[in-house]
């Protein structure tokens, strides 16, 4: 997997600067692959997925139409692997992807908008040609005819409907105008491109797929049939028959640690094993790339690359953990550490995408799942007043009868008004005050720590939506004032792995005290935060919390070079840091990532 | 008058604009060339990063054989500075105007991470204003950054002071450290580190100033600064 993210993203020139890695049995027969793609054009130069203009010509670029990726969203996409006798057919119709073709391809596509060539233009996904043909047309109120003898094929022998639906990647449809028919071929030359004519945008509002121009006809559909008049499922949703005997199985009733410095060292991973293999430097925006809280890009001005002296930032987030327990509250809590990311590098959120991972959705648990998760997180964003903006839906997550783990993935785009400096970093500054912004809820159930020891069960601790926005507005406001040395959310290991992560960050120690016990320490409920101050601001950052009525307790100091946390913990932090950096390259095989 | 700083431009090439920006910020003239020749009015040449004609084969196994590169190694043999970053760097000792190769990353995987790397000489179009023995924070980015070549031209390019950096922490396994050769005219400067990403202080290293900067400056010398220039055929 990451030799495919790597091997296509840094060849095809599209930097990858964040992202999240999550390793668990219930992806073992479903792995999940979820990107999020961010780009910045003008507005001016926007143009939609919508075919208009009767007589004007759908032309494809790219790459050739060939058998791979023939019945991706209908075969693959409808039903679970490990079924008998499905498996052998479906695996191979998984695309074979070329980003040198894509590349080129980005830059024809560029140079056509640029020069105002396209009317509208849609890429090539899910079922193809169709698609991309019937959504535009049905966009654009338009109909469509295809001529099929016009999509160059990949190989001899290809049945019209193989062309139709095949999922053949690196191709784009273009709707132009006739008159710039020729610019466009001559752009596709410069490029070394396919071009072809093969459609023509007609008044009918119907799509009709003809063996060649003027010849038979094979299709002949209302356009708007495979688009808007789609039909929609309300499946029968049902919580599980034993929802509430789970819930009252808390994991605080687990046994203590009897070594906690051991327990949270388990929960310790350092994942640039696989940033490392990604570019993630290429355009030269990358302030802040992976490993942090969030990702901060700088915004250049799309058309003069004049620095505009904002900056994007992108937090990446999804915990199965949470919402195996309670989708509701699990999806509420993931929109919260995604706010709270983004307020660790100063960057107010402004838009949210995401992508729903689930199970079978014929299975009434699997879409009563869905359905809370999907309230979880509309009830955040609504309260935060975050857009939800776009996102996609992975369903039939299934394997050998067993569903995934609900886990919906999402990104919050934020902005960062002013980016004069780099934000403060997941770090230490040696004599440094810690401070934990927050308040902890005393609640292990859903938290990695109890999932080590086998525990999925229980009630989550509750998210107090406007809490974290409080916590989240004094932290964002600290941060761009210059106020912290370090920052970090409390999320997944909690408060423990939150203190550890930013010793290691910065090989500076640290003497915490005020964390009464395991609970305290391992507790991942949302809406906190550590920060590093300077001891001659401790007064002014503590006041500037009580007067937002944000609740912050002084944990320690940053010292030395161990890890204490008072009648807990007392480890050396070279050796924390062996273990977190060691884990990943270990158990994957390849070394040390210094190999 | 600003130098101008052509960015040869293959299908495949991903870094060109970034290298402009750069230049740019130092005061020059960037300005992207498309691959097809003839190149004319630029004082010095970037081939920069990416994957020139998809890097099929290997990298810069197709490139060297794009008709722009006789007008480049007309301009190197005229004296004229050359700079090749990362996959331009692979291009150049593809194309024969540095000597050497470059194979897959020691581990044999891609990487992506910040790197430093010492200046061995400033006797090169891309270290004329730095100091020996500087150590520049600059990034890496590439699979095949592997610095390979005989022990004849290893004993040749020590000889000459043709090795222009090394690594203080080798990343990929190279042959002696090796992070950037010059040719012998030492107007031809290849390096697998990308300067143009150490070039504004919000990017975390202002350290790839020197590199490019250097080159800059040496715009200015003319070809009767050189040593010596002969033909490129003469580099191994």
């Amino acid at each position: 997997m990451v030799s495919g993210i790597s091997g296509y993203g840094n060849s095809v020139g599209v930097p990858t600067v964040g992202g999240e890695t999550v390793f668990d049995e219930t992806y073992l027969g479903n792995p999940l692959v979820n990107v999020f793609a961010l780009g910045v054009l003008p507005v001016e130069r926007l143009v939609l997925g919508r075919a208009t203009g009767a007589g004007n010509l759908a032309v494809l670029l790219g790459s050739t139409t060939g058998r791979d990726g023939i019945g991706g969203v209908s075969v693959l996409a409808s039903a679970g692997f490990g079924d008998e006798g499905t498996e052998a057919t479906k695996r191979p119709s998984v695309q074979v992807g070329d980003p040198f073709e894509e590349k080129r391809l980005i830059e024809a596509c560029l140079e056509l908008l640029d020069r105002n060539l396209a009317v509208g233009v849609q890429d090539l996904g899910g079922a193809g040609i169709t698609c991309a043909t019937s959504e535009t047309a049905a966009k654009g109120g338009a109909g469509m005819d295809v001529y099929v003898s016009e999509i160059p094929a990949r190989e001899p022998g290809m049945e019209p409907f193989e062309l139709m639906i095949s999922e053949s990647q690196e191709r784009m449809l273009a709707i132009v105008e006739p008159e710039h028919l020729d610019a466009v071929l001559e752009i596709a030359r410069r490029w070394e491109i396919r071009a072809s004519v093969v459609g023509t945008v007609t008044g009918t509002g119907r799509l009709r797929i003809l063996e060649r121009r003027g010849g038979e006809v094979l299709a002949d559909v209302p356009a708007k049939s495979l688009e808007e008049d789609a039909p929609l499922y309300d499946r029968p949703r049902a919580e599980p028959t034993d929802l509430a005997e789970r819930r009252s199985a808390s994991a605080n009733a687990l046994p203590a640690p009897t070594d906690a410095a051991a327990d949270l060292a388990e929960l310790l991973a350092d994942t640039s094993w696989v940033s490392s293999q990604y570019d993630h430097q290429l355009f030269l925006n990358t302030v802040e790339g992976p490993g942090g809280d969030a990702t901060v890009l700088r915004l250049k001005h799309p058309t003069t690359g004049a620095d505009t002296g904002r900056g994007l930032a992108l937090s990446c987030d999804g915990n199965h953990h949470w919402c195996a327990i309670d989708p509701r509250v699990g999806g509420a809590a993931t929109v919260a550490e995604s706010v709270m990311n983004l307020a660790t590098v100063g960057a107010r959120p402004v838009a949210m995408v995401n992508c729903l991972n689930f199970g079978n959705p014929e299975h009434p648990e699997v879409m009563w799942q869905l359905s809370e998760a999907v309230d979880g997180l509309a009830d955040a964003c609504r309260a935060l007043s975050i857009p939800v903006v776009g996102g996609n839906v992975s369903l039939y997550n299934e394997s050998r009868g067993t569903d995934i783990d609900p886990t919906p993935i999402i990104t919050v785009l934020g902005v960062v008004d002013e980016l004069t400096r780099r934000p403060p970093g997941v770090r230490l500054v040696e004599g440094g005050r810690l401070i934990m912004l927050g308040e902890t809820v005393r609640e292990l159930s859903g938290s990695m720590w109890a999932r080590r020891r086998g525990h999925r069960r229980g009630t989550l601790p509750a998210v107090d939506i406007d809490a974290v926005a409080r916590v989240a507005g004094v932290l964002r406001q600290l941060v761009n004032d210059g106020l912290v040395l370090g920052a970090h959310d409390v999320s997944t290991g909690g408060l423990g792995a939150a203190v550890a992560e930013m010793a290691i960050g910065s090989g500076v120690g640290a003497r915490i005290a005020r964390v009464d016990d395991h609970v305290d320490l391992f507790s991942e409920s949302a809406g906190r935060a550590v920060v590093c101050v300077a001891v001659d601001q401790v007064r002014e950052v503590l006041d500037v919390c009580e007067a937002a009525g944000v609740p912050a307790t002084k944990l320690g100091a940053a010292m030395d070079d161990r890890l204490v946390v008072k009648d807990l913990i007392d480890v050396a932090l070279s050796d924390l840091t062996r273990i977190w950096r060691d884990r990943l390259p270990t158990q994957l095989g390849g070394g040390t990532t210094q190999g | 008058m600003a130098p101008v700083i052509g960015v040869v431009q293959f299908p495949g090439s991903n870094c060109e604009l970034d290298v402009v920006e750069a230049i740019e910020g130092l005061g020059g003239n960037g300005r992207v060339l498309w691959r097809r020749p003839p190149i004319s009015g630029v004082d010095g040449i970037v081939l920069p990063g990416g994957f020139a004609h998809g890097d099929y084969l290997r990298p810069g196994a197709i490139a060297r054989f794009s008709a722009v590169m006789e007008s480049v190694i007309a301009f190197a043999a005229d004296g004229g500075p050359v700079l090749g970053i990362c996959n331009g760097f692979q291009v150049l000792t593809e194309a024969g105007l540095l000597p050497g190769a470059l194979q897959k990353n020691h581990g044999l995987k891609f990487r992506c991470s910040q790197a430093h790397i010492r200046v061995e000489t400033i006797n090169s179009a891309a270290t004329g204003t730095a100091g020996v023995g500087d150590v520049l924070e600059i990034p890496i980015n590439h699979f095949e950054g592997n610095y390979t070549c005989s022990p004849e031209t290893l004993d040749e390019l020590r000889a000459n002071d043709q090795i222009v950096f090394r690594y203080v922490d080798n990343p990929n396994g190279s042959t002696d450290d090796i992070a950037g050769v010059c040719n012998a005219q030492r107007n031809v400067v290849g390096l697998m580190p990308h300067p143009e990403r150490a070039c504004h202080p919000l990017l975390g290293s202002v350290d790839g100033r020197s590199v490019l900067g250097s080159m800059l400056a040496w715009t200015s010398r003319g070809t009767s600064a050189l040593a010596a220039p002969t033909s490129a055929s003469t580099v191994r």
